[in-house]
């Protein structure tokens, strides 16, 4: 840890690297790799369990992966009659594309509303949403609950989607993109003879792709991953999401181990390649969403 | 500003002078301009109306009446909710387990995700790797790292990962969530959210990293400062100042929200060790159908979390979160 501010190459390259440099170069290297296996820990213990005999995984000396894989565990979890795991994977799945696709189409709309059309009361309808951002959503689940059952959304997917396709922060985040893109693209497209709304569509939209794949790709992880709403108000088995569905196999009476472990890796794997195709964007996400409240 | 716009429209038609023509176009180009920013921002304000605005009014009001299994109470009982939640011992005991995780895992998270930052950032080879690694928890769902720290890791039975490894040493298996002396649930509670919020503060941090320019570094070797501590302390540091403040507030803020792991991890009797005001709010709206007291307590609720936000919007500023 010594050396801790050396990133930089330029001022070190000058110099011959000293034995001292040399030594606390590779503890750095030491340590890295020993907090990286220890982050990838919880992965490995997935994949073991979820590949095991229930009586491999409580066996009392620790093997390090199972000598036979199990592969049969994925079709005996499917097969499971008391675990609607197949019915939570779709239900996720429906659930996160439109809660994505809804939040992209609403909020970039009115992000560029925002940004661009100089209307007297822009300045209000502005502070309106911003005030939204103070409070977040899982704080106010009561509330929101309230009006759903009103409704009479319990237990059905519009009840679990529609409440979260309004983002006060995501329209912001948009807002503040759509100031900064250059007002000679969208005046091209009017010379060209196209309205706001084809300035929109086929300027400002296609020149956007890398903000809207940022913020898509941390919605849909967002939604894939959140628990508490689809708890309170997905109380039928039918609307039951992966997380909802996993949470009950845990609490079960009976427990399952090497299913629940199987299951778990299913439930990530989508994210998983998620992260690993589009971690630029993930990153580049959460440096703008690292300020959501 | 509707109705002018009609009258606008027949002025155009009978107006003979230029000027009135001038007068009715600016009219119509606002009238146009207010129907286009509406049917931009139009329907996220109504989404946010009646399904942000709507609620939080309509809770108000309950947490003012008697609204036992019903969501239209009639029996109006004023303060005594929110004098029945103050004086519930689960409540403010609720509270103070937030207090208590906030103070385990505010400074664990600053000190691990800096740290990780400054590693990652200080290394030549391999760089974009370790930064992977140390993100992709954030794939993983709160559920599912629950299940495996409870079942897998901090297993109370002697096939735990780490009574595993402490059977090493010749240690009894320790049953990590029930065991209240010493409280080790506290560890399995802090290590879960440690490894999966510790990569996004750490990306938040290496942004901070690189805005600080370089020939600062290189003006204090000129000056003789050393590589390591010193310029860490009166370069980096200071600098990284407004990152860590807002990394501190972010992780008050969410750590307000912690639901996941204590719902999933804490069950049954261990439920009342370490129950934070979020599964408590569940337990009385959901479970008792008590919506008056859920609506007093979500209000109070509402109330520290703005003062929260407050704080860092006074810091920041809205317009800065770019």
């Amino acid at each position: 840890m010594a050396s801790i501010v050396s990133q930089h190459t330029q001022t070190r390259r000058k110099k011959r690297p000293s034995v001292g440099n040399t030594i606390s170069t590779m503890l750095q290297y030491v340590l890295l790799i020993f907090l990286a296996l220890l982050f990838l820990l919880p992965f490995y213990l997935i994949l073991r369990n979820g590949l095991a005999t229930d009586a491999e995984i409580t066996a009392l000396h620790w093997t390090f992966f199972p000598s036979i894989l199990h592969f049969e565990n994925i079709q005996e979890l499917f097969n499971d009659i008391s675990v609607p795991f197949a019915q939570g994977l779709f239900n996720s799945a429906v659930i996160a594309i439109l809660q994505t696709a809804g939040q992209l189409f609403f909020c970039c709309l009115a992000g560029y509303g925002l940004a661009r059309i100089p209307y007297r009361w822009s300045n209000v309808v502005f502070y309106t949403i911003i005030i939204t951002l103070m409070i977040p959503s899982t704080v106010t689940f009561v509330p929101t609950y309230v009006l759903i059952s009103y409704l009479g959304w319990v237990s059905s997917l519009q009840g679990i989607i529609v409440p979260f396709l309004f983002s006060g922060f995501t329209t912001f985040l948009f807002r503040q993109f759509f100031l900064g893109f250059p007002h000679e693209l969208e005046e091209a497209g009017r010379v060209d003879g196209l309205g706001q709304w084809g300035v929109f569509w086929r300027i400002v939209i296609p020149n956007s792709y890398s903000i809207i794949a940022s913020l898509g790709v941390i919605a849909f992880i967002q939604s894939w991953n959140s628990f508490l709403w689809p708890l309170v108000v997905g109380q039928d088995p039918s609307v039951y999401t992966v997380q909802v569905v996993l949470s009950n196999f845990l609490n079960a009476q009976v427990l399952n181990l090497h299913e629940l472990f199987i299951g778990s890796a299913i439930a990530i794997l989508p994210l998983v390649l998620v992260f690993f195709i589009l971690q630029r964007y993930i990153a580049e996400g959460f440096k703008q969403t690292g300020l959501k409240g | 500003m509707k109705s002018s716009s009609s009258i606008s429209t027949i002025e155009t038609l009978t107006s003979t002078t230029e000027k009135q023509q001038a007068v009715s176009r600016v009219r119509r180009k606002s009238h146009r301009t207010t129907l286009l920013f509406w049917s931009f921002v139009g329907p996220l304000v109504l989404g946010l109306l009646l399904f942000v605005y709507v609620p939080i009014v309509w809770s108000i009001l309950l947490s003012f009446y008697n609204a036992r299994a019903t969501i239209t109470p009639t029996d109006f009982v004023g303060l005594q909710n929110y004098q029945a939640m103050l004086e519930d011992k689960s409540f403010t005991g609720s509270l103070l387990t937030f207090t208590i995780f906030t103070f385990f895992i505010v400074p664990t998270t600053l000190i691990g995700a800096l740290g990780l930052a400054l590693l990652v950032n200080s290394v030549q080879v391999a760089r974009g790797f370790f930064r992977s690694v140390f993100f992709l928890p954030t794939a993983c769902s709160y559920v599912v790292a629950s299940l495996v720290w409870k079942m897998s890791v901090f297993a109370g039975l002697p096939y735990g990962l780490v009574n595993s490894v402490t059977a090493l040493f010749g240690v009894a298996p320790i049953s990590w969530v029930s065991s209240t002396n010493p409280p080790w649930y506290w560890l399995v509670l802090v290590t879960v959210r440690l490894w999966l919020q510790l990569g996004i503060f750490m990306i938040i941090f290496i942004a901070g990293l690189q805005e600080i320019p370089r020939e600062l570094y290189e003006a204090s070797f000129v000056d003789g400062a050393k590589r390591g501590w010193t310029t860490f302390y009166y370069i980096t540091f200071p600098l990284l100042r407004n990152t860590s403040i807002a990394v501190l507030l972010l992780c008050i803020i969410y750590g307000f929200q912690a639901f996941d792991e204590f719902f999933n991890i804490m069950t049954g009797g261990n439920q009342i060790l370490a129950r934070p005001p979020l599964v408590y709010l569940y337990n009385v709206a959901l479970s008792d159908q008590d919506y008056g007291r859920g609506s007093a307590g979500a209000m109070i609720l509402t109330l520290i979390i703005v003062f929260i936000s407050l704080i860092q919007g006074r810091i920041f500023g809205f317009g800065k979160a770019d």
